[in-house]
């Protein structure tokens, strides 16, 4: 297939229309002002619906009404915006809804900078909203990678209904590389994906009480309520078989880094910089950063690992919580971080790598 | 092989363009790797305003490296801001029109292109930047100029009336970045 130059918030745009996605609702924030400009020229297109609302919250609710229909849906934003869409998100989750988020984040906290970052972790990974929900998260480290998770994120949000969340960041967001596009779903496969639908969503029922559609977020028993959440929980517990990670040069590596997302295509530069030069390094990165690929940190050879070096765009570190919980002190983590907007220095990356390697 | 280059200059002069330009060539052309990453902000005219493009046979790191090793640079304050970050043995290209600064260092090979003058000897200041596209591409031969020429052709075919002057300008920066190697 021939490869296309494009920006990484287009591209994942694009990528979503091409998965069926045909109802889009944004606001514009830094650094993803195209992701809503993109879906303006290319919805109507499609005979898809675009609108951009009057705040974060309208947007997120316009996604939760028009996914309640069992059309795919998705919204995006950056850190602070996406902070403003948590409420729309839980009751997504609470309602069990199916729809597509991405974050391209930035410097935080609170307005923070408009650069890229990973502060967003936390937030994307263990609470995006009130209630103790959960959901699949993508952490593309590539502008293909981004076309490749957002298209296949409407499957899983589809398998599970749940939302899913592309985590990217600025440097995802605004880079252009050459990227194959997917095949587009045809208007024959999106009406069966909205009718198979039928079960639960909006999509036109006969007049009965009985088995009416009825989308809520929360419900008036506290029984049922806990039994709703065990549901809920039940579908965060099969997702072990969904967690990916990236492993390279791990086998007989003495300094393992463990990254995620744009951080991670860095440090994965700086392994190929120590190999050439005789320094036994390797990488695991985090594909999904929910579920976590904690049992990739069980391949490690620890006899031959002196460190685990984990690399992120956050001050203080957040990633690694997931990374201490894989490696289970079977040997040091140390830390290579910057924050507010500054991206990974590759120089960076090596300092501390030969720093762990001269004890 | 890697090549990082940063274009630099004011708001207006068309740096993002031209990194935009080659970018998209290398990617239209060969099977290298390549990023195109614009800094962003309150970007506006007469602002300051800066790309980096990688063109690599490998898969690519950061889209914004360390150290470049092309450097080009169209005004004063991108020369003070960018040089340091030139590699030793990089080579730097300047708009001579407007920088007349002394590069103080001796380490790296300058390029200068009276790009500003030349473009408005054409008619057009506008097309400075396809000029020093020319000249990048004429010292460095990162890709081959044909393809280069087909994309602007192709950006810019909504607006045929603009080929003619954009090919002058062209092949006028190919020839003086050859004139230089």
């Amino acid at each position: 297939m021939a490869r296309v130059f494009m920006k990484g918030t287009e591209a994942v745009a694009e990528a979503a229309v091409r998965a069926g996605c045909r109802f889009f609702a944004g606001y514009p924030i830094t650094p993803q002002n195209e992701v809503p400009e993109y879906f303006a020229r290319r919805m109507p297109e499609v005979d898809g619906v675009f609108v951009q609302g009057e705040s974060e919250v309208a947007s997120i609710n316009m996604v939760y009404g028009a996914a309640s229909m069992g059309v795919r849906s998705m919204t995006s934003s950056s850190s602070p915006g996406i902070s403003l869409k948590s409420e729309g998100i839980s009751y997504c989750a609470a309602a069990r809804i199916p729809m597509v988020y991405a974050n391209f984040a930035r410097g935080g906290p609170g307005v923070g900078s408009i650069q890229p970052a990973q502060q967003d972790y936390f937030q994307a990974t263990k609470a995006s909203g009130n209630g103790g929900f959960q959901m699949m998260v993508f952490a593309p480290s590539t502008v293909q990678e981004a076309v490749d998770m957002t298209y296949r994120a409407f499957d899983y949000a589809d398998r599970d209904r749940n939302p899913v969340l592309i985590l990217a960041d600025g440097v995802i967001g605004t880079m252009m590389e050459p990227v194959e596009l997917p095949e587009m779903k045809s208007d024959e496969e999106i009406a069966a994906m909205k009718a198979a639908k039928g079960s639960w969503a909006c999509v036109g029922h006969e007049l009965d009480y009985a088995h009416r559609s009825w989308i809520q977020p929360g419900q008036w028993s506290t029984a049922r309520m806990q039994e709703v959440n065990e549901e809920a929980d039940a579908l965060y517990r099969s997702w072990e078989k969904d967690a990916q990670a990236e492993e390279y040069m791990v086998g007989d590596a003495e300094v393992i880094i463990a990254s995620y997302g744009i951080s991670a295509r860095i440090a994965k530069s700086a392994v190929n910089v120590l190999r050439a030069q005789g320094v036994k390094a390797g990488l695991i990165r985090a594909v999904t950063v929910n579920p976590f690929p904690y049992k990739a940190f069980d391949r490690i050879n620890y006899d031959k690992c002196k460190a685990i070096l984990d690399v992120e765009m956050s001050i203080p570190a957040q990633f690694v919580e997931d990374v201490k919980v894989g490696v289970k002190e079977r040997c040091p983590i140390k830390t290579c971080l910057c924050s507010g907007g500054n991206i990974m220095s590759r120089e960076a990356v090596l300092a501390a790598v030969k720093k762990i390697m001269e004890g | 092989m890697e090549t990082n280059l940063c274009v630099a200059g004011f708001g207006g002069q068309g740096v993002m363009t031209m990194g935009k330009f080659l970018a998209d060539a290398t990617c239209n052309s060969t099977d290298k790797k390549v990023t195109f990453f614009p800094s962003y902000g309150a970007e506006q005219r007469g602002g300051t305003a800066n790309c980096f493009v990688v063109i690599s046979d490998d898969d690519i790191g950061a889209p914004l490296g360390d150290v470049m090793d092309d450097l080009v640079v169209m005004n004063g304050p991108s020369l003070a801001k960018f040089l340091p970050t030139l590699k030793e043995g990089g080579t730097l290209f300047i708009n001579s029109s407007i920088v007349s600064d002394d590069i103080a260092r001796k380490d790296v090979k300058v390029v200068k292109a009276p790009v500003t003058e030349l473009a408005l000897e054409m008619g057009s200041a506008k097309v400075l930047n396809v000029i020093m596209l020319g000249v990048y591409v004429g010292y460095t031969e990162v890709i081959d100029p044909a393809v280069v020429w087909e994309t602007i052709e192709h950006k810019l075919s909504s607006k045929p009336k603009l080929l003619p002057l954009n090919k002058q300008a062209f092949e006028k920066g190919l020839e003086l970045g050859k004139s230089q190697r």
